[in-house]
Order: structure tokens, then sequence, then C-alpha cells
């Protein structure tokens, strides 16, 4: 099936090569191609193959093709789910398969991502809403259409409910299983229409609290297959010396040394370390620890990257009025607003390098045909056909040739965008012939870290007599993330950022002038996509920034953000939930409570802090944090609250706890214990609200991030009178900025 | 390399290794009991976490000759068919989302209903703080532990 958009209504056809006669049932196959532009962005495309989003076999059995990967964020369940609704499916008989990489096929038609088959971004429900819709509605019409021919009645007359079909008049009623016994394909297919899709008061299945996620039972009872977990005959182990930073190559290596290890079989140095094979993980470990090498960092951008000694370049661009700007967002004239105000607010802020910390280190196995044409992937990632684009560039073949068999990822939160096991481990099977299992150390996932920038921020705005904001200035100064991690696009826009200056926007604040603008720098390091991206830091940096506004407007942060967003339902609706659920106006002894805002990706939320503070130990405690979301229309409610209390812990540890130092190009961290994450016993209380709301689905896989390290700075200055503006606000950071 | 007998999950095995081998390695490459995960191999995470005794260890930090004749208990073990009253909390809480810790999450929290059959908050919290979950499942962690305490 093609899906078209014309007039604005998304009209479909079927082509006829998007069936398949089977002894298991009918297959109704998409291909998606036609809808929005090209995955070219991304770099993201492979030749168009057939496949399918869902097939029905005679005992009733339904397979529904999930196209995004499965890394926490529920879309194992979620996206199945849209399509059986569209089906009047019979939920408990419906299994999950992944989808092939083949963005022609299963590729993200929304417009962030243009129809690349990758799963970042928050988009997954968004993108595929309607398509997997399209898809239920599609096949549910096929199935109707030939009981109404077999049974001669008008198909208006048959109604479906739980994969069955019921002819109310007779009461005959037939399942889909016996249907797709007898059922063939028109030659001329019927279209599908959003008129012919249920309305959202008709669903049966989503918006459900009593539906589970599907991948929860094998997660409670360890058989859940992540790529850690894949083994094929012949393999070998291999565990690879990171090299410190992209381009050092490995110099001197104690090869003889390192062959001593028993159960070691090779050691082969490469541009991206030093690869130690061996018959079983632990000799591939303690080859890897018995290895001495230098390092040639001649072709090392990051080799003079030192983070603290860095800063105060950054701090000099911050304020250098010729920089090379980039304009991420302006409405009015924001400096001449700010110079003809009547009073002038400025601060800037910092953020630390962070690490994905995703629990499962990055890992892949790889086999590459004899002919070395040729290779099957099993790997957890997030891009797929990423992996199958550079893989096949490698082995000098074609994507098709690459076939990725995606399993669980044991945490995803933008680390596995990038395939660098897979792509190792390819190499490495190629040179030794036989099939390779790369499990990367912890030591090594943090030397291979793919961080967060380091972020410099400069905030000025302009009041006029009254208080009213006539000016806003946000200027950021870091790496470009596009620039590392989808440099295609980066290059495509003319150098445009879209990953970290995500959330310089104010377009949800009536603010009259405002620019907000970023200036680069290029220090070699792999800055790439984290959780929540620009809007992470961006939003820290402004909504603290706000609050200081307020406090010099003498006005009350909250009533100045009602007032900025009086204009914009959504957002004025998720501050006064959050305000209600808060009881944020009722004042706690010894405590006190901050407020932030912010959307992503059309979602809106609001947070509240409610902070205590020990000036001792400079440790800040979070009691309860409170958040409100509105994500339009809510396919699973108990996942949509799952999902924003993983993203607030997330925040929080981001906010208060993480960040490494880089000295000359390497990362200063090397396991959990020089790079501390969140752990239960600092987590407060979280309550989540979900605003409903009937507008199409946005995402909710990051927005809980956002707001919570601005919710904290804020309700530290109503603690303390004292601004934080550099995260993370570890207790030693904050007594010297309280000393 | 040596012939090590051991028993795990009630039945015995002999693994052929070298005696200083992490049990962890042992338990998922050799045996192919892959639900116990490798997280961090310095006893830092907690993904790792089997019973050895009944007690909770992490077997990244036990070499297989230190485990040679004692019990191990892997997940994969812990209950017949995954109906442990904590494995039914889980799902009841709908605790996991990448899952990937929630092994030794669950034998961690295992460990402790076993000695202590009505934990406080505050004694889960203490018992569990080694383990981490990148996910940020916490709160539901510590409901679906004390629903296991309850049902139990």
């Amino acid at each position: 099936m093609t899906i078209h958009i014309k007039n604005g209504s998304i009209d479909t056809d079927i082509s006829r090569r998007g069936f398949v006669y089977g002894a298991a049932g009918l297959t109704f196959a998409f291909s998606l191609g036609g809808l929005g532009r090209t995955g070219e962005a991304l770099g993201a495309t492979q030749p168009t193959k057939f496949n399918a989003f869902v097939s029905i076999g005679a005992d009733n059995s339904i397979v529904i093709i999930c196209p995004s990967a499965e890394m926490g964020q529920g879309v194992y369940t979620s996206l199945p789910l849209i399509l059986a609704e569209e089906l009047d499916a019979d939920w408990s008989k419906v299994k999950t398969e992944f989808a092939p990489a083949n963005p022609k096929v299963y590729g993200n038609y929304h417009h962030l991502m243009g129809g690349a088959q990758i799963t970042a971004a928050s988009i997954s429900v968004p993108g595929y809403y309607m398509p997997l819709r399209m898809a239920g509605a599609q096949a549910r019409k096929v199935l109707v259409d030939a009981v109404a021919d077999k049974w001669k009645v008008p198909a208006a007359e048959l109604t479906t409910d739980k994969s069955t079909i019921l002819h109310k008049k007779s009461g005959k009623r037939i399942s889909y299983g016996e249907v797709v016994a007898f059922a063939t394909v028109p030659a001329e297919p019927p279209k599908i229409t959003e008129a012919d899709l249920k309305k959202p008061s008709q669903f049966k299945l989503i918006g459900r609290k009593d539906i589970g996620r599907n991948d929860v039972p094998m997660k409670s009872n360890g058989t859940a297959q992540y790529g850690i977990d894949v083994q094929v005959p012949g393999m070998v182990y291999a565990s690879v010396l990171q090299s410190p930073m992209e381009g050092a190559k490995p110099k001197d290596v104690n090869v003889p040394d390192v062959m001593k290890v028993k159960g070691v079989t090779k050691v082969i140095p490469l541009p991206f370390g030093v690869a130690v094979i061996g018959d079983t993980v632990e000799a591939t470990r303690a080859g890897v620890q018995a290895l001495k090498v230098t390092w040639d960092t001649s072709g090392a951008a990051a080799a003079s990257f030192d983070s603290e000694k860095a800063k105060e370049a950054y701090a000099a661009k911050g304020k250098d009025a010729n920089a090379e700007t980039k304009v991420e967002y302006q409405v009015g004239d924001a400096k001449a607003g700010i110079s003809g105000a009547a009073k002038t607010v400025e601060a800037t802020f910092w953020t630390e390098h962070t690490y994905h910390a995703q629990m499962e280190p990055m890992n892949a196995v790889a086999q590459v045909s004899e002919d070395g044409k040729s290779a099957d992937i099993w790997t957890g990632t997030q891009f797929g056909a990423l992996a199958g684009q550079i893989i096949s560039g490698i082995l000098k073949t074609t994507p098709d040739q690459i076939r990725i068999h995606n399993q669980f990822l044991g945490g995803g939160y933008g680390r596995r965008i990038w395939p660098d096991a897979a792509i190792q481990a390819t190499i490495l099977s190629n040179i030794t012939k036989k099939p390779v299992k790369l499990i990367l150390t912890r030591e090594e996932d943090i030397a291979a870290a793919r961080p967060r920038p380091m972020t410099h921020h400069v905030l000025k705005a302009g009041l006029d007599a009254k208080g009213n904001i006539v000016g806003w200035h946000h200027r950021l100064v870091s790496e470009n993330v596009d620039a590392v991690a989808a440099p295609p696009r980066f290059k495509a826009t003319g150098g445009k950022d879209y990953i970290g200056a995500r959330g310089l926007d104010q377009a949800m604040y009536a603010i009259p002038n405002a620019l907000a603008e970023y200036v680069r720098e290029e220090r070699g390091m792999r800055v790439h996509a984290w959780r929540g991206i620009g809007s992470g830091y961006n939003k820290f940096a402004a909504e603290a920034f706000l609050d200081e506004v307020a406090t010099s407007a003498g006005k009350d942060p909250l009533a100045l953000r009602l007032e900025l967003t009086k204009d914009k339902p959504r957002a004025n609706a998720v501050i006064k939930a959050v305000v209600e659920m808060s009881d944020y106006k009722r004042k706690r002894p010894g405590h006190a409570l901050g407020l932030a805002f912010s959307d992503y990706h059309d979602t809106l939320s609001a947070g509240v802090a409610e902070v205590s503070f020990d000036a001792k130990t400079g440790k800040i405690k979070v009691h309860n944090y409170w958040i409100a979301v509105d994500p339009g229309q809510v396919i699973q409610p108990d996942h949509v609250i799952a999902q924003t209390e993983s993203a607030v812990v997330y925040g929080l540890s981001a906010a208060l706890i993480e960040e490494f130092a880089v000295k000359a190009g390497a990362v200063q961290a090397t396991n959990f214990d020089s790079y501390p994450v969140m752990r239960m016993s600092e987590v407060p209380e979280i309550h989540v609200k979900i605003v409903t709301t009937d507008n199409p689905p946005s995402g909710m896989g990051e927005i809980g991030v956002v707001t919570v390290a601005p919710a904290i700075a804020n309700a530290m200055f109503q603690l303390t009178g004292k601004r934080l503006r550099h995260l993370p606000m570890t207790a030693e950071r904050v007594k010297k900025a309280l000393a | 390399m040596a012939a090590i007998a051991l028993t795990i999950n009630g039945k015995s095995a002999t693994v052929e290794a070298e005696p200083d081998t992490p049990l962890l390695w042992v338990v998922r490459e050799h045996l192919k009991l892959t639900g116990t995960k490798f997280g961090c191999g310095s006893g830092l995470c907690g993904a790792c976490t089997v019973h050895i005794d009944g007690k909770a260890m992490r077997s990244c930090q036990l070499s297989v000759s230190q485990v040679a004749g004692k019990k191990v208990t892997t997940i994969e073990g812990l209950s017949p068919n995954g109906t442990h009253a904590l494995q039914k909390a889980w799902v009841a809480e709908q605790v996991p989302q990448c899952g990937y810790c929630q092994s030794g999450q669950i034998m961690q929290a295992a460990a402790l209903l076993a000695v202590n059959k009505k934990p406080s908050r505050d004694q889960i919290v203490a018992h569990m703080d080694g383990n981490i979950c990148r996910c940020g499942t916490y709160p539901r962690i510590v409901r679906a532990i004390q629903r296991a305490a309850k049902e139990a």
C-alpha cells in the first residue's frame, strides 16, 4: 500500500504485490514510500523491498510488526495497539515482531524524520499513529468485504469486535481466522481515508488503563533477549580497548605479551582501538587488562581539549559581538528591545558533559559471509538502517545485504543511535572470518562515550517601566551535535544544529522581541543526542533565567508564566495543573518550591520541585516532584505515567549528579564510581498528571527530563536567595556558589 | 582450564573454565543463562545479582571456583514459571522499561523478602540502593516489593 497526502487528507491504495498468500493466512503489506520527503537528511535509505505490518493466521493469531526499536519506551506494545484498534483485533491474540531495517517500507514520516527508520526524538507514536491506524482499517475492510461477498449482505450491515465479524440481522458471526481461510484479495483493493477511521470516542483499546506492556512478563523472568544475549554457532569473543578519543590510533602495542594470555587468539590494532579476540569473554577481558598501548593523537581533534581550560574561550564567544552565529528563533527586534529597556537583566549559565550510562554496555554479534559481501548483525539499535548503510559501505556491498536483527535495547536514551559496536564487530568478523561477539566493558563504553555537550549560555532581558519583558536574548555556545551525529543533515541545512539548539526558542511565551542563537565550538568530542537533547540544557538556562527576570520585574514567577502563556491554552493549562497538584502556594517550613515550564516536540509540561538544603554538606534534597503533561491523545495512560517518572529520574540525575570532565581529549570517568547516577535512595516522590486533550499524540519519552533542572534551581533561589547557574548542581559546586 | 562442578538452579553442571573466571560469564556464556546481566564488572550496579546459598551476590565479583559446592540461583531458577510473588508484583506494577537491570533487581529483592517478610520502605530502599536502574523505575520497584510482601 502506498499512502499519499492529497488535499490535506490521507489517501491510500494497495498494490497487488503488497499481499502475500500462504498457508499461514493473509498478509496486509505496506509500502510507505511517497508520504513526505525521503530520509536523506539522516542518510538512511535502503532499496524498497516487500514488507508487511500485519498478518492474520487461520488460528486467529495476529502478528503486528513494530517498526521502532524497544528501549523501554513501550513501542513494542503501543504501536501494535494502534493498529489493533482499527483492525478491531482480539488483543489477546496479537504478537509483536520487530521490523527489519527497511526505511522505504518502515520509515517514520513524522516531519522531524522525513522517512528515516530511526527510533529517536520521542516521535514513534506521533509518526506512526496515522499509518498504523490506516493499516489496521485497511485490513479490517478487506476482511469485512470478503464476508459481505460470501454472505451476500451489504458490508454496512457488518460490524466487528475482537477479531470477529457480526451480522446483527441474521445473528451470524465469523472469526477473522475463519475469514482468511477463504478470503481473496480484490484486484482493486479498498481505499481508506481518514473518514473511515474511528473517532476517539469509539476506541476500545487506545486509552485503556488495564492493558499492560507485552514485554513486561519476559523482562520479569529473564527471557527477554537483548543484543548481549545473542550467541551464534562458531562465534569468537572480542573486547576492544577503545581509543581514548575520536581519531586517536594505537601506536605501540605489546602484542606478544597479550598473546600469552590464555584463550587469547588475536590482538589487532585498529583505527578505533585495539581488539583482543579470544575463545571466551573472560580471555578477552584478561587480554585487554594486559594491554599496554601508546596512542598517536596527531589526527585527533580532541587531543588538546580540556573541558575546564576551554571554559574561558567559551565565555569569550558568549560575549563576542562579532562571533559567527546561527539564528534559531527570532521575533521582533530583541537587540532594540533590550537597548531601549528601562531595566536589563543578564546572567550566564553552564552545563557539563553527560554520559548516557545505558545499563547494557554497547555490544553486537556480527557474522560476515565468506565472500565478505553480506552480513548478519544481531544488536540492539535505535537506527538499524544507519548501521546497515555504514556497514554496507565498509563491506563494499549494498545495504540490502546487511541484515540487522534488532533485539531489545538495554537502554538507549540516544546512545544507540550510533552503531559503533556493530561496525567494530563487523570489521572484526571480516578479519577473523568468524562470527564475532563484541561486548564493551563499562570502562570501554565510557571511553567511547557520545555525550551531551558541555554548554555555555548568555541570557539578557529588557524590562519596561511596568516590568513587562520587551526583549529576550539567549546565546548558546557549544559543539554542534548535528555536525557529529547527523552530518548529512548538518551539511544540507548549512550548519544548523537541530539537536543541540532544541529548546532555544520561546514560541510558547508572548515575548514581543526575542532572539535565540548559537555559536559553534569545535573541540572534537563525539557529542550526541542525549535524552531531551538541546532542551535539557537550553530550557535549564532559559527557565532559570526567566525566574531571575521575574524577580527583577517584581513579579511572581508563576504569575509571569501564566501571563506569558495566556494565548497558549495548552501551555497555560499544564502550568495551572501542576500548581494545583503541588498546592504550589502553600509554604513548607525549611523547604521551598520552584516551577518550570517546557514544550518538547509538541508535548507540553510544567514541573514543580520541592527541595531542602544542607548548607554544611552542600547537598540538595528533592522531596517531591510534581509534573503535568499534555501529550495529546494518550495510547496507554499508565505507560505515559511510567515514561514521565522515568524521564524525571533521568532529569534529576542530570540536574544533581552527572558530569564528566575531559582532559587531553579523554573522558575522566571510568565506571559508576567515578560517574555516579541516581539511585533509589535519592529519588523523590514523583507525581504525574496527564492533562487530557484530543490533540494528535505527541511524544512522551523525553519531556519529563526538561523541567527538572530549572525547577530545582528556582526552588533553591526561593530557599536560599542564591542563583544556581551551573549543572550539575553537585554538593561541591552548590557550596561554592552559596559561599 | 579445569572442569568445575556447580549446582545451579537445583541442577548439577560442569563447566570447563579457568578457576578465576567470574561467575557472571560462566552463567551467561558457558551455561547460556542470559537472564543475569553484565552491567559494570565492578560490583557497582547490581545487574548481575544472583543468589549464592540464598544470599544476593554480585556474580561479576565472584570467581567460579569460589562457588564450587554452593547453591547458585539465577533469575531462571527463582521460580518455575516466573511465578515468584515478586515476579507477579513486577507485572502488576508494570515495573520494567528497558528491563535490563530487572533480573538483578528481582534477585536482590527476593533475598530481602526471604529474611524479612514485611520490610519497611526504608529497609527496602537501603537493601536496594546498590542496584542501578537507569530507566528510573525505582518508585515502581518499591511499590512492587511492597505488593509482593503483602500478597506473599
